[in-house]
């Protein structure tokens, strides 16, 4: 008999296991073409076969040789528990069940020396989360009625630019009853309090981005829905910065530049002014971390607009030459100002941490007025790549830090003064409006949003494990990839359907949350609408606690 | 729910037609308080136009906290009034045992001082008398401004029209502007500060209403400016958003309605100025009010005003006839002060406009 070979890969220490059914598959071979990791293969296996040769069952058996469908146990082909093989099976023969007994944190790093990079999610681990512990409580009746959500009007709309003190406004009297302005603020965009969030034309496969920025283009041109998109760090097709519909987008500048060689080349051209420009300082998934394009998703039109090799593409953690906030402030932020002569809001994203409310104080302390948005992004926000120890083991969750970082702008009576933009894991169960709303009434002028995009698109991913395989190149939904093939398997059109359909639902469900508390305008900072079951978190976020 | 009145006329008048204005509509009140302010007053303070008075309902000890420290400021008392009260067992009124107007010379240094440092120390010197006869309750220090008296009381207005004798109308307290109220905080705690009209440097407000921004307003108005405080009712946020609108920032009056109702988006984009009213929208979107409402407030130069919420969820009219105008939650009101008026020419305001009334008794409606 043969020696066990513990040492040896083997398919249950693997985090997900394939259960096939060799008596009701078909050998089709369906499911080996659909799985984009390969992760299964055909297989030969001596099997033990039972016949009979009258007419009258006189049974025999002999044993054959039989061509199976099998999990691959290679390390680099791991199952994802996608499921795209038993979504192709037109006989339910195979699925990816979850491996409970996993050992594939420890042979992962035994066998390549380095550790699990994934793409998609932070934490998989499904703690309770804060928002769900709060609800909308203080419901208008009686004297200050309730709004009525279809009848009524509301004014959903959320401001980036730097925002001047009233003192501060440059205004002259003219007659009895009139002020003009006499001199230059600067720029304020008041746009949809959700913008799609920054994923990048490498992240995603190009129908996906072009599939989000059709949703974007429909929203604000059919449904009078003014959202805005971040391209992310990796620039843009150059007919659309030449397009009229550039005035949608967001620019990103992260500490890697992908892609701006295209922009500023393209700037002469442009018809219309970028809606913003943000500048990436940190991620919330993996803070202290630079971008990361693996080189399997750089090709050749990803090289062409990043202007790079086919390599991994990394951007340092931090932005190369700026050392303090005050250089962040007067170097960077004043370039991007001037770039557009001072038209375009300029804002900063960073990931959440215990010293945020430190950099924003400082931000919102700036005597130049140039900083137009302080966008906040979680612990529970998504990723295209990263390494898993980054994910599963840095961050800060966003709620609280949101919070104090408003309560900070209101001790300085500076509130509004640069709008607060969240982000990280909001719309996690589903429903945005509910997230979102009740971030506003902690002080948040607007929420971005990602992850959620693409679960709209049909992403296979999910909180407890499932793919979060965007980093690969092998997306099997044709989302985070640039193979052709895969990528077909997306319908942009579709995609941006659903994209439009689901924001059309988040602003009737925006509105039937602004009705019962009787407001027709965003409530930023009315925390006093909410209260918390939960006596810490209540505590903690200053709102009311109620059991 | 609460009811609002103001009178403002050519000739001078007696408080009892703002106890009449309010008695009549008082189904839609809860006879719980009174209050009203008095401005450009006549009889017995006509004389004293220039000079502050102090409206202070105090104890005898709040009486001797307030007198030793506006003594020892350097102010020097010119006249006083103490209303002839009538404390008939079995009125509804939770009295105060003193009820003292008191008109004060400026200390010698600021006898020949500039208006605005003036009123820097007599908003100083309120906030100073506050918070001395905060603690034990010792006293309220209601105003103290020049050509102005502040009357608020706890209890059934009829009887504190008794309380005070002012039922009986007389030629020597009087004013041409009065703004009154007749309900007390009864949502929270019954606090004297809390009944409206509210006052500050010669700005007055009063309101029908709940604002539900209330936590948005005071968190930023606090930081605002010093007389900025209490904020025992959310209404005190309209008074503090006049103020820092037409004092503060120098903004016309008319401006005070973007601020506190701005247009929807898709209407300031059709207009001319959208540039200064999207400025002011996210300048002091913290100041912008949600909720019913409607306000009547009056400036220092005795202009009286009234606008409404956003979705005009309260009602008001305005009446007048050739020498007063009257403006009052309903009309039921207006008909007792002014029973000949032509009614047909009332205004009844959307929730699109300022209706403002001048010293001249123009009433003039500004569409936003």
């Amino acid at each position: 008999m043969e020696t066990v070979k513990i040492n040896d890969l083997a398919c249950n220490d693997l985090p997900w296991k394939i259960h096939y059914d060799p008596v009701r598959c078909t050998l089709c071979g369906s499911c080996i073409a659909a799985c984009t990791f390969e992760a299964i293969g055909p297989k030969m296996e001596r099997r033990r076969i039972t016949y009979t040769e009258s007419e009258t069952p006189e049974p025999k058996t002999r044993f054959s040789a039989q061509p199976v469908i099998a999990q691959r146990n290679v390390i680099k082909n791991f199952c994802r528990g996608c499921g795209v093989c038993e979504r192709v099976c037109p006989n339910s023969a195979i699925r990816a069940e979850r491996n409970p007994d996993s050992r594939f944190n420890v042979v992962y790093q035994t066998a390549t020396a380095s550790g699990p990079k994934r793409g998609g999610r932070n934490n998989l681990e499904n703690q309770a989360r804060t928002l769900d512990t709060i609800r909308v409580g203080r419901i208008s009746q009686m004297t200050d009625p309730s709004l009525d959500a279809q009848r009524h009007t509301f004014d959903c709309r959320a401001p980036l630019g730097r925002i001047l003190p009233a003192k501060g406004l440059p205004f002259q009297q003219v007659g009895e009853n009139r002020l003009e302005q006499s001199g230059q603020t600067p720029p304020v965009r008041w746009i949809y309090p959700v913008i799609i969030g920054d994923m990048s034309i490498g992240a995603l496969s190009w129908r996906m981005w072009e599939a989000v920025a059709m949703a974007v283009a429909y929203l604000n041109e059919e449904c009078g829905l003014p959202v805005r998109m971040c391209s992310g760090e990796g620039g843009m097709p150059v007919r659309l910065l030449k397009s009229k519909y550039l005035k949608y987008m967001i620019l990103q500048i992260a500490s890697g530049h992908f892609g701006w060689n295209r922009i500023i080349k393209a700037m002469p051209h442009m018809v219309e002014d970028p809606a913003g420009v943000l500048i990436k300082i940190g991620q919330g998934a993996k803070p202290g971390d630079g971008g990361l394009l693996m080189a399997a998703k750089v090709a050749s039109h990803i090289q062409a607009i990043r202007g790079v090799p086919k390599t991994d593409l990394l951007s340092p953690p931090n932005h190369q030459g700026l050392y303090s906030i005050e250089e962040s402030v007067q170097k960077m932020f004043l370039s991007f100002n001037a770039a557009f002569k001072f038209r375009v809001p300029v804002a900063i994203k960073v990931a959440a941490s215990a010293t945020s409310v430190s950099v924003f104080n400082n931000l919102v302390r700036d005597p130049y007025n140039i900083v137009g948005g302080f966008f906040l992004d979680g612990i529970d926000g998504g990723t295209g790549a990263a390494h898993d120890i980054s994910l599963d083991h840095t961050g800060h969750p966003v709620v609280s830090k949101l919070r104090d970082c408003y309560l900070a702008a209101v001790a300085q009576g500076r509130q509004g003064q640069i709008p607060l933009w969240a982000a990280g894991g909001l719309g996690k169960t589903g429903n945005l409006a509910a997230d979102a709303f009740k971030m506003f009434c902690l002080g948040a002028n607007g929420v971005f949003t990602g992850k959620l995009i693409l679960q709209m698109a049909g992403c296979l991913g999910n909180d407890h494990g499932r793919c979060n395989a965007c980093n690969t190149g092998l997306c099997p939904a044709g989302i985070t990839t640039q193979e052709p093939v895969l990528a077909k398997r997306l319908d942009p059109e579709r995609v941006a359907e659903n994209i439009v359909n689901y924001f059309l639902a988040m602003d009737v469900e925006l509105r039937k949350l602004m009705a019962p508390i009787g407001n027709s305008s965003l409530p930023v900072g009315r925390s006093d609408c909410l209260v918390s079951t939960d006596k810490a978190v209540a505590d903690r976020l200053q709102v009311q606690y109620v059991c | 729910m609460c009811r609002i009145g103001a009178i403002k006329s050519r000739h001078y008048v007696h408080p009892s037609q703002a106890l009449l204005l309010m008695q009549s509509q008082q189904e839609g009140h809860d006879n719980s308080g009174f209050a009203m302010v008095m401005q450009d007053l006549g009889g017995i303070f006509e004389a004293y136009k220039h000079l502050p008075t102090l409206s202070l309902a105090c104890t005898d000890t709040g009486l001797k906290i307030a007198e030793d420290l506006l003594h020892a400021k350097g102010f020097r008392r010119v006249y006083q009034w103490v209303p002839d009260t009538n404390r008939k067992p079995g009125l509804d009124i939770m009295a105060m045992p003193n009820y003292v107007f008191q008109t004060f010379d400026y200390p010698e240094p600021y006898r020949t001082a500039e208006p605005k440092v003036k009123e820097e120390l007599l908003v100083g010197t309120r906030l100073q008398l506050r918070a001395a006869l905060e603690e034990n309750e010792t006293g309220f220090a209601y105003s103290f401004w020049p050509d102005v008296i502040t009357l608020k009381e706890i209890g059934d207005p009829r009887d504190i029209g008794t309380f005070f004798n002012l039922w009986k109308a007389d030629d020597n307290f009087t004013a041409k502007v009065i703004t009154a109220q007749c309900r007390q905080n009864t949502n929270y705690a019954i606090v004297r500060y809390a009944a409206h009209p509210f006052f500050l440097q010669g700005y007055t407000a009063l309101a029908n209403g709940e604002n539900t921004f209330y936590q948005k307003n005071k968190e930023f108005q606090q930081s605002l400016n010093r007389g900025y405080i209490g904020f025992e009712s959310d209404s005190q946020c309209f008074l503090y958003t006049l103020h820092y609108l037409h004092r503060e920032l120098g903004w016309p009056l008319s401006y005070y309605k973007h601020v506190i109702t701005p247009l929807p988006f898709e209407d300031v984009v059709k207009r001319e100025d959208q540039q200064q009213l999207l400025a002011m929208r996210q300048s002091l979107a913290h100041l912008e009010i949600n909720g019913p409402n409607t306000i009547i407030g009056v400036l220092p130069d005795n202009t009286l005003f009234t606008c409404c919420d956003a979705k005009k969820l309260r009602p008001v009219v305005v009446g007048r006839d050739a020498d007063t105008v009257v403006i009052s939650s309903e009309a039921c009101g207006i008909n007792e002060v002014l029973p000949d008026r032509n009614w047909e020419t009332d205004i009844y305001p959307n929730e699109r406009e300022i209706v403002v009334i001048d010293d001249t008794l123009e009433v003039q409606r500004w569409k936003q």
